[in-house]
C-alpha cells in the first residue's frame, strides 16, 4: 500500500462525564503535513491515541483510503501503516540504534538469532532514502535528543508507515534540531508520506504545515493556513484574542539584588561548564540569559539555587553570600526558583496541589506551629492561589500529577511568586506551555519586575527573551559572550549565541 | 464529576481501597479453605465416593463444609470470642473472664506488631526499606530487659525508663544503617539485613554470659524484669488475661504515626523525600538528615516494640526471642503493605494478623489443621492486596478510586 489518505469522521471519546473529543472530523491527504493545533488539554493527544489504537472511540470511524478500519491495539495501527513518534521516546537507552529500530520486528538468521548485520543494513538503507543520518551502531543514551528522535522516526518508517504522527516533537529540541526536524518532515512529505503534526507552537506550525486544524475543548473550532497570522491562529486556539506582545514600562533599575562574580562551576565530568562569569541583576529589571541549550545555563541556575557546588567565585543574594550554600539557605536568603525540569525538581506529583503550593515553605509560621502543619491554612492558601493564578484543577486536594503541564507550571509559578521574595530565577519557565499560559506567565514576570523584584530569566526561546528582557546576557560555552539591549537585532544575538563577539555593544 | 451522581451502594461496589481490602481478606480465606479441602483426607475421601452413589455428593458437600467450618470456627473462637465458654460460665456460675481470653491473647500479640509496623510504614513512606526492624526490636528487648531486671527504681520511674531504654537501643541500631547510607551511600537493605544477624547472635551470646543471664542458670535464659518495670495487665485477678498496657502504647503509637505522617512538618519532609528526592532537595530539604531521622524513628519504634513484647508478656528473654523468620519485624513488612502505610489501616492489619496467629494455634489444637494455614491465609491476603486489578476482575467491580499499591522503595541514593 502506498500513499495514504486518512479520514476521521465524528470521533468522540469520553472519560466518565468528560468529553475529551467531541465529534472530530479530520482529513489528511497523501503527502500532506497536517498540523493539529490546540492548547494543552484540548484533546490532541487523546485523538492521536484513538487513531493509534491505544484508546477506542465511543463514536465515529476511521477511514483509510476510503475504507473503514478498526484498531484494537497499536499493532493494528502499525500494520495499517500508521507510525507514531511519542513526545517521550520509547527507546531502550542501552541498546544500539539498529537494535532499537528492529525491536519487535527483528530480522533473524538460523536458530532464531538476531541478524544484526541485516538490521544495520536496513538502517543504512532507510537513512539514505530519507536523508536521516544516523549511525546504526551508536548507543541510544549517548546520542543527543534530536538524533534519538530521528531514530524514532526511522523506526516508524522501517515498519512501513505511510502516515506519521508526531506528538509535540519539538518540545525537547534545540532551535537547530527543530530546523533539521522541519527539513526532515518536508522531505518525507515530498516523498509521499503523510504527516500529522501536533503542536501548540505557532511559529513551527506556520513553518511546516500545509494545512492546520485547530481544536479547543475537544472540538474542531476551525481550520487555518500557514499564511494566517500568529494572532489569528492563537485566538482560534485560545478562544479569545491574545496579545503576543508584552506591554511593559521603561527600564528603571534599582540596587543590585543578585550578584555573581567570577563564578566557576564544574559538571559531573569535571568540565568547567560555567567559566568565570560575572553579572548582576538589579531591582526592577529582568536580565535574560539567552543561549543554545547546553552552554552552562542550567548549571549556572543550579549553582545560584544551591543545588550544585561552586568551584570559585561568589554569589550574593540581597547582601548574603550564598555560594556553596544549601538550597534551604538560598531560599531563606530571598530566592524564588522556578526550576528547569518541573517534574523532577519543582513538584511532587503524588502530593496534592495544596501541598505542592507550600512545598518549600511548610514551616512558615502561617502554615505550621510547633511541628504541626495547619492544614486549613494550607488549604486556604491553595484556594486563593488557584483562583489568583487561574490554576485549572478539580480541587486543591487533587494530586498535582493529574493536572496538565501548563497548570503544573502555574502551580510552581504561583508558589514561588507568593513567597514574595527579592530575587526570582526562572529556567525555561514556559517550556511546553500553551499560548494562553505563556501569556499569563509573562504577565506575572512583568508584574514582579514592576513591583521592584530582580528577575533572572534563563530561556532558549528567543521570542521570550526579546519580549521580556531589560538586558540580554548571551552564554556560549560557559562564558558570557555579550550583554546587549533587547533593541538589538536577532542576528546580533544569534552571532553571540554562536560565540562570535566582534561587535558587542552593551 | 460523575462521582457525585453514583449512589452510596454503587460506591461500595466500586474498586475503592476499603472494599478492595475486605475482598482481599475474603479471598485469603477462600484460598485457606481450598488448602483445607485439598489437605484433608476426610474431605477427599468423601468426594471420591460420589462416583459410587450419586447421593454421596450431598455427603461430600457436608463433610467439606464441616471441615472448613470447624477450622474457621476454631480460629474465630480462639482469637476473638468464644460464646460457649460464656454460656457455660453463666449457667454454672463459674468465672466468665475466660470467655475474654481469645481477644486478650490477640491484643497481647498485636501490641508489639502494631508498634513495629508503624515504624516500618514510616520508613516505606519515605522510600527507605527498613528490613532491620527485627534486629532493632531484639536490641530494644535486650536493653529493656537489662534495665528492667538489674536496676532498682520506683515504678513511676522504672517502667518509663525501661521503655525508653528499648526505644534508645532500637534508635541506635537503626541509626547505624541510616548513617552509613547518608554518609557513604551503603544500601540500607543489605546493611539492615546483615545487622539482624549481628544482633541475633549478640542476643544468644548475652543470654549465656553475665550479667544478663539468669544467675544459677545454664540455659539461654535472661534475668526476669522486676515487677516495678513490668507493663501492668488490666485484670490483676484474672491471670489468664495477659492483655496489658502494651496495647495502649500501641494505640498511642498509631496516633503518633497518623499525626506524624499526615500533620507534622517533619513527616511532610519525609513524604516529599520519599516521593521525589530531587524536588525535596530543591525545596531545601537535606536528604541525608532525612535518611538519619527515618532510621532513628523507625528503629526507635522497633525498639519500643521489642521492649513491649518482653516487658508485657514473657518478662524475660530466651533464645527464641524474635529470632528467625518468625520475628515480628518481618511480619511488620507485610502488615505495612496490607495497610498501605496508613497508620490506621496498619493497626487493623496488625490486629488481623495477630488474630490469625492466635486463632491458628487453637485451630491446630482442636482440628489438627497445622498452624501454617494461618501463614498461608496471611500471605494470600497480602498477595490479593498487592494485585488489586486481579481482585477487581474477580468481582467484576467497576473502576473506582483505585490506587494500586505503590512502594517508594526504589532505594534513592544520597
Amino acid at each position: 500500500m502506498h500513499f495514504m489518505r486518512l479520514e476521521l469522521k465524528g470521533i468522540t471519546k469520553r472519560f466518565g462525564s468528560f468529553t475529551a473529543n467531541d465529534a472530530i472530523d479530520l482529513i489528511v491527504e497523501p503527502g500532506e503535513i497536517h498540523c493539529l493545533l490546540g492548547e494543552n488539554g484540548a484533546g490532541k493527544s487523546t485523538l492521536m491515541n484513538v487513531l493509534f489504537g491505544l484508546y477506542s472511540a465511543d463514536a465515529g470511524e476511521i477511514l483509510i483510503n476510503g475504507e473503514p478500519v478498526r484498531f484494537a491495539t497499536s499493532g493494528d495501527a502499525v500494520r495499517k501503516g500508521i507510525g507514531m513518534v511519542h513526545q517521550h521516546f520509547m527507546l531502550v537507552p542501552v541498546f544500539t540504534v539498529a537494535e532499537n529500530v528492529v525491536l519487535g520486528f527483528e530480522p533473524t538468521k538460523s536458530f532464531n538469532r538476531v541478524d544484526y548485520a541485516a538490521a544495520s543494513e536496513k538502517i543504512r538503507k532507510f537513512s539514505k532514502e530519507f536523508g536521516l543520518e544516523v549511525d546504526p551502531d551508536a548507543i541510544i543514551e549517548e546520542l543527543p535528543v534530536g538524533i534519538q528522535q530521528r531514530v524514532e522516526i526511522l523506526k516508524a518508517l522501517s515498519q512501513e508507515a505511510e502516515l506519521l504522527i508526531l506528538d509535540e516533537p519539538t518540545a525537547v529540541l534545540t532551535p537547530q534540531e527543530i530546523e533539521s526536524l522541519i527539513k526532515i518532515m518536508k522531505d518525507l512529505a515530498a516523498s509521499g508520506k503523510s504527516i500529522l503534526f501536533i503542536s501548540h507552537k505557532l511559529k513551527e506550525v506556520k513553518a511546516v504545515a500545509d494545512k492546520i486544524t485547530v481544536i479547543r475543548l475537544g472540538k474542531v473550532v476551525g481550520t487555518g493556513l500557514p499564511t494566517d497570522s500568529e494572532e489569528e491562529l492563537a485566538s482560534k486556539m485560545v478562544g479569545r484574542s491574545v496579545n503576543l506582545q508584552v506591554e511593559k514600562s521603561p527600564h528603571n533599575p534599582g540596587t543590585p539584588m543578585l550578584e555573581v562574580k567570577n563564578l566557576v562551576v564544574r559538571d559531573e565530568r569535571g568540565v568547567a561548564v560555567v567559566n568565570n562569569i560575572s553579572f548582576s541583576v538589579c531591582q526592577g529589571e529582568i536580565l535574560a540569559v539567552a543561549g543554545v541549550q547546553g552552554n552552562g545555563q542550567s548549571e549556572l541556575v543550579e549553582a545560584i539555587a544551591g543545588m550544585r557546588p561552586v568551584e570559585s567565585g561568589t554569589i550574593t543574594i540581597n547582601g548574603t553570600r550564598v555560594d556553596n550554600a544549601s538550597p534551604r539557605e538560598c531560599l531563606d536568603a530571598g530566592l524564588a526558583h522556578i526550576p528547569e525540569d518541573r517534574q523532577r525538581d519543582g513538584l511532587v506529583l503524588k502530593l496534592s496541589v495544596a501541598d505542592n503550593l507550600v512545598l518549600n515553605t511548610p514551616r512558615a509560621p502561617q502554615f505550621a506551629g510547633r511541628g504541626t502543619r495547619k492544614l486549613s491554612k494550607v488549604r486556604e492558601n491553595a484556594e486563593k492561589l488557584v483562583k489568583d493564578f487561574d490554576i485549572r484543577t478539580e480541587s486543591v486536594d487533587a494530586p498535582v500529577g493529574s493536572l496538565s503541564g501548563g497548570n503544573q507550571q502555574k502551580v510552581i509559578v504561583a508558589r514561588e511568586l507568593s513567597r514574595n521574595v527579592d530575587v526570582l530565577i526562572a529556567a525555561q519557565p514556559t517550556r511546553g506551555l500553551d499560548v494562553g499560559s505563556i501569556e499569563y506567565v509573562h504577565k506575572q514576570f512583568i508584574r514582579e519586575r514592576d513591583s521592584n523584584k530582580a528577575v533572572l530569566l534563563v530561556s532558549s526561546e528567543l521570542d521570550e527573551v526579546f519580549s521580556l528582557a531589560d538586558r540580554i546576557a548571551v552564554m556560549f560555552q560557559g562564558g558570557i559572550t555579550g550583554v546587549v539591549s533587547p533593541d538589538s537585532t536577532r542576528e546580533a544575538v544569534g552571532l553571540l549565541m554562536a560565540g562570535i563577539t566582534e561587535h558587542t555593544n552593551v | 464529576m460523575s462521582e457525585n451522581k453514583t449512589s452510596l451502594w454503587q460506591r461500595y461496589l466500586s474498586a475503592n481501597p476499603v472494599t478492595m481490602s475486605f475482598l482481599a481478606i475474603f479471598l485469603g480465606f477462600v484460598v485457606g479453605a481450598a488448602v483445607i479441602i485439598f489437605s484433608s483426607s476426610d474431605v477427599l475421601h468423601a468426594w471420591t465416593q460420589i462416583f459410587n452413589s450419586p447421593g454421596a455428593i450431598f455427603h461430600a458437600i457436608k463433610v467439606t463444609l464441616d471441615n472448613v467450618g470447624a477450622a474457621y470456627r476454631a480460629m474465630f473462637t480462639g482469637s476473638v470470642f468464644d460464646p460457649t465458654i460464656l454460656w457455660h460460665a453463666l449457667t454454672t456460675g463459674q468465672d466468665w473472664t475466660a470467655a475474654l481470653t481469645p481477644i486478650s491473647e490477640t491484643l497481647t500479640y498485636a501490641a508489639p506488631l502494631v508498634i513495629i509496623s508503624i515504624g516500618v510504614a514510616i520508613s516505606f513512606e519515605t522510600g527507605l526499606f527498613n528490613i532491620g526492624a527485627n534486629g532493632q526490636a531484639i536490641l530494644g528487648g535486650i536493653a529493656g530487659t537489662a534495665f528492667g531486671s538489674m536496676i532498682h527504681l520506683p515504678m513511676i520511674l522504672h517502667l518509663p525508663l525501661t521503655l525508653a531504654c528499648g526505644v534508645a537501643a532500637g534508635a541506635f541500631y537503626g541509626f547505624i544503617p541510616g548513617m552509613l547510607k547518608a554518609l557513604t551511600g551503603a544500601h540500607e537493605v543489605i546493611v539492615t539485613l546483615m545487622l539482624n544477624y549481628v544482633v541475633a547472635y549478640f542476643l544468644l551470646y548475652s543470654l549465656l554470659s553475665t550479667p544478663l543471664q539468669l544467675p544459677g542458670q545454664a540455659n539461654d535464659l535472661s534475668r526476669v524484669i522486676l515487677p516495678s518495670a513490668q507493663l501492668p495487665t488490666f485484670f490483676a485477678t484474672a491471670t489468664t488475661l495477659r492483655v496489658n498496657w502494651g496495647i495502649l502504647i500501641a494505640i498511642g503509637v498509631v496516633a503518633f504515626g497518623w499525626w506524624f505522617l499526615n500533620r507534622s512538618t517533619l513527616g511532610f519532609d519525609f513524604r516529599i523525600t520519599g516521593a521525589n528526592p530531587n524536588a525535596a532537595r530543591a525545596s531545601g530539604i537535606n536528604p541525608k538528615k532525612i535518611i538519619m531521622y527515618v532510621f532513628l524513628i523507625s528503629g526507635g519504634l522497633a525498639g519500643l516494640a521489642g521492649v513491649v513484647q518482653v516487658d508485657g508478656t514473657t518478662h524475660s528473654l530466651d533464645g527464641g526471642f524474635l529470632i528467625g523468620s518468625a520475628g515480628i519485624g518481618f511480619t511488620a513488612i507485610t502488615v505495612s503493605l496490607l495497610g498501605r502505610n496508613k497508620p490506621i489501616n496498619v493497626f487493623w492489619g496488625a490486629i488481623l494478623f495477630s488474630a490469625l496467629g492466635v486463632g491458628g494455634r487453637i485451630m491446630q489444637a482442636e482440628t489438627g489443621i497445622p498452624l501454617d494455614l494461618a501463614t498461608i491465609i496471611q500471605s494470600a491476603v497480602v498477595l490479593f492486596v498487592a494485585t488489586p486489578v486481579m481482585v477487581q476482575e474477580i468481582f467484576r467491580l467497576r473502576a473506582g478510586t483505585l490506587h494500586t499499591v505503590e512502594l517508594n522503595t526504589k532505594g534513592w541514593s544520597s
